[in-house]
């Protein structure tokens, strides 16, 4: 029995187990050496958390964008956070001119529609143009072709759309329905950030019924499975990548939206540490995997919000929040060692990888 | 036989061109300088390089400094009968965009002198570099003590600024928000820049001094876009003043994010010089309202700013400044023309040479030089500044904020 045990365990395997305890005790210790201190309230922890959520949100949004892609192609669509971002920038020149005419707050619904037309109709415009262009040529090219693409697409936008809009930033107009908060008790929320999390949730549950429920939806998992076959049953697979690309094109435009109703600011950049969020969020759910990108966008979410509060005060270590990605990372890297296809992604690595 | 005549021939005008080369001529120039000389032929141009954020969302910081020097060269028309260029790189407001600028820069021989680098952090590691190219460095805009603080790793032979010590703003903002504002609580955020952690750091110390208590001393990531979580965790402390000398695109966003958190609605909110930039109403709207910024008085500068400079400004450039340090650019650039003429060596052809390290000493030896902004006189490690510094708070969301101290 012990040698048996002997044998499976290699010393690596021990080393990796002996950091993630060590982790594990750090955190655990610190959170309640936090808590024991007391500085916080529950109602900013509550704060905390609800940031976390609607930042959270964002990501899970833009994460739909990469796993989609991915569950497809089986490819990393690294232009997809400019994609985000031409969608955002542009946007918020609609908005100003909506603005400027007196528009913006007479007709708070009616705009926030144009706005979010604009930015959908952008964003799908280019995701489609891109895969059209850049990645449909090389379909059949060796895996790493299509992803050096992929980056030399996204630097191509971000500089195309900094010579067309100017490097400086652009501020997106605040609009009055959405200010204030509404609280409940303890729990204080404020608008930008309820509809930054209903408008990811409706989101995500919109295209996951598209792909589980609709006929297109159904091709899709069938391309997703196995191109050859899927083409041999009469499916037009090109067909079927565009539409993918469309969709994760609009999800990406309503996602700049939201993003900007809670950080209302645009510049050429916007799109790179978001869309890098985003990335991390879809392989700790799970990539390819619709509900994996949303859990996991939550849960990078949260960690960056509440973790540095939660775990580094009570370790005595000063000005904890430079560290949020750090811990972030850290906490996703030991979470793919022990799962290595992600939160929810097991099915995927027996059938697909 | 007439092979060997041969032989003899081409010796003897080999011998004979030999001797024409060493036979009287003028006296041609021997640079005996250390570093050695910068050699500029008749006709061609002196070159002056600036690396400044020229790009990217600081770039109002750089373009303005950059239109100063453009300015200065209008004014000088030629030095020594030589046509000024001027060409650049950006720095990024980065380490690594220092890197990228002070390699490429440095490995060009016909810089004379370099006006740069907008951001502190920059200037650090691109500092040895232009020192060990035996450039003349003038920053316009870096204000972070240890780059001229003596025995400083961070201190090297060649640089200069025109800018103040950050040991003055920070403690200019600490009496500002102790006795004016009649604050005992404040709170710092920094992004990690080598500028913002020095100014959120004397600030912290002048402020302790006066007898104030500093609630956290917060970090966060330049690119970041989300503060409230920090935010919410510096409003645990309840301060009662939040000073973020940092730049635009983090300000901007912390300057709107603060007005969102409970418990800070109230508290004042001040930034620095670095985020004195049309860009900081646009990114933080009507937030912008009530923002202090401590920086440079302009009401101090001398009077041919108004009458002179901003004139000029306008003509080239059709708009007024965009940002701050347009007049210590144009300063350091009048700086380095003078120390120029002192030093130069022209020959009767036109020719003129400029060792380098007497233009260093002649930099360093700088007194009481009448600029824009103030009566310049250099220390040995390269402080040039008569620093007065001022406040100036957003009354309404429109650039530029309105001077209210001292």
């Amino acid at each position: 029995m012990l040698r048996m045990w002997r044998q499976r365990v290699t010393l690596t395997d021990l080393v990796i187990w002996g950091l993630g305890i060590l982790i594990l005790v750090g955190v655990v210790w610190g959170s309640i050496q936090t808590l024991r201190l007391g500085k916080y309230t529950l109602a900013i922890w509550y704060d905390l958390i609800i940031t976390g959520l609607a930042l959270g949100g964002v990501y899970a949004l833009i994460a739909l964008g990469y796993t989609l892609v991915y569950g497809i192609l089986r490819m990393i669509n690294f232009a997809h956070s400019e994609i985000f971002m031409s969608g955002a920038f542009t946007a918020t020149f609609a908005a100003d001119a909506l603005y400027q005419a007196g528009w913006w707050n007479s007709y708070p619904v009616l705009s926030l529609l144009i706005v979010l037309l604009v930015a959908a109709t952008v964003s799908a415009t280019i995701a489609f143009s891109v895969e059209r262009i850049a990645y449909r040529p090389l379909r059949y090219a060796p895996r790493l072709v299509p992803l050096i693409t992929a980056i030399g697409t996204s630097f191509f936008l971000q500089y195309t759309f900094r010579g067309l809009y100017g490097s400086g930033q652009k501020g997106y107009p605040d609009m009055d329905i959405f200010q204030g908060a509404i609280v409940f008790g303890d729990v204080r929320i404020l608008k930008t950030q309820l509809v930054a999390i209903v408008g990811a949730v409706i989101m995500m549950v919109i295209l996951f019924s598209i792909v589980q429920y609709t006929k297109i939806g159904k091709a899709m998992r069938s391309v997703s499975e196995d191109k050859e076959t899927a083409a041999l049953m009469g499916i037009d697979v090109d067909r079927i990548i565009s539409t993918t690309f469309l969709l994760g094109g609009i999800s990406a435009g309503v996602a700049g939206i939201l993003f900007l109703i809670l950080f209302p600011v645009a510049h050429f950049f916007m799109g790179f540490v978001p869309g890098l969020k985003a990335f991390t969020s879809a392989v700790l759910g799970g990539i390819g995997n619709v509900p994996g990108a949303f859990l996991g966008g939550v849960l990078l979410g949260l960690l960056e919000s509440v973790g540095p509060s939660l775990f580094l005060d009570g370790l005595g270590i000063p000005a904890p929040y430079q560290l949020k990605d750090a811990i972030a990372f850290t906490i996703l890297v030991f979470i793919l060692i022990f799962r290595p296809t992600g939160i929810l992604g097991e099915r995927m690595a027996q059938t697909k990888l | 036989m007439s092979k060997r005549l041969f032989i003899l021939l081409g010796l003897l005008v080999a011998i004979s061109m030999l001797v024409a080369a060493c036979g009287p001529r003028p006296e041609p120039y021997q640079c005996t300088d250390p570093i050695g000389c910068v050699k500029v032929a008749p006709g061609e141009p002196i070159h002056i390089a600036y690396a400044l954020v020229v790009a990217g969302p600081d770039e109002t910081l750089g373009i303005d400094s950059r239109n100063g020097i453009e300015v200065a060269i209008a004014m000088k028309g030629k030095l020594l009968g030589h046509d000024i260029k001027l060409t650049g790189e950006d720095e990024g407001c980065s380490a690594e965009g220092g890197q990228a600028a002070g390699t490429k820069l440095s490995a060009d021989p016909t810089i004379v002198a370099v006006i740069g680098t907008s951001c502190s952090s920059a200037a650090r590691v691109a500092m040895p570099l232009f020192s060990q190219a035996g450039f003349v460095v003038v920053s316009p805009s870096n204000t972070a003590p240890d780059l001229t603080e003596p025995g400083n790793p961070n201190n090297h032979p060649g640089y200069l600024r025109t800018s103040h010590n950050d040991k003055v703003q920070g403690a200019a903002a600490a009496k500002f928000a102790w006795e004016t504002l009649g604050v005992k609580k404040a709170a710092t955020i920094h992004d990690g820049s080598l500028y913002a952690q020095k100014l959120q750091e004397v600030f912290a110390e002048e402020f302790k001094k006066l007898g104030g208590t500093i609630t956290s001393q917060e970090a966060v990531d330049p690119n970041a876009t989300d503060f409230k979580s920090v935010l919410t965790s510096i409003a645990a402390g309840s301060p009662d003043f939040i000073y973020y000398p940092i730049f635009v695109k983090a300000g901007s966003l912390i300057t709107r994010q603060a007005k969102e958190v409970p418990g800070l609605e109230k508290v004042y909110l001040m930034g620095a010089d670095g985020m004195f930039s049309p860009d900081v109403p646009e990114g933080a709207g009507d937030a912008v309202v009530g923002l202090f910024l401590s920086s440079p008085d302009l009401a101090a500068f001398a009077a041919e700013y108004n009458s002179v400079f901003l004139p000029k400004y306008k003509e080239l450039f059709g708009t007024d400044p965009i940002s701050i340090f347009h007049a210590h650019a144009y300063d350091a650039a009048m700086m380095i023309f003078a120390a120029i003429e002192k030093v130069a060596v022209v020959q009767p052809d036109g020719t003129v040479y400029i060792p380098r390290q007497a233009l260093r000493d002649a930099m360093y030896a700088t007194k009481n030089f009448k600029g824009l902004t103030g009566n310049l006189s250099c220390t040995p490690t390269g402080d040039c500044a008569d620093p007065k510094i001022a406040v100036y708070e957003f009354k309404t969301t429109s650039y530029p904020p309105e001077r209210i101290w001292p």
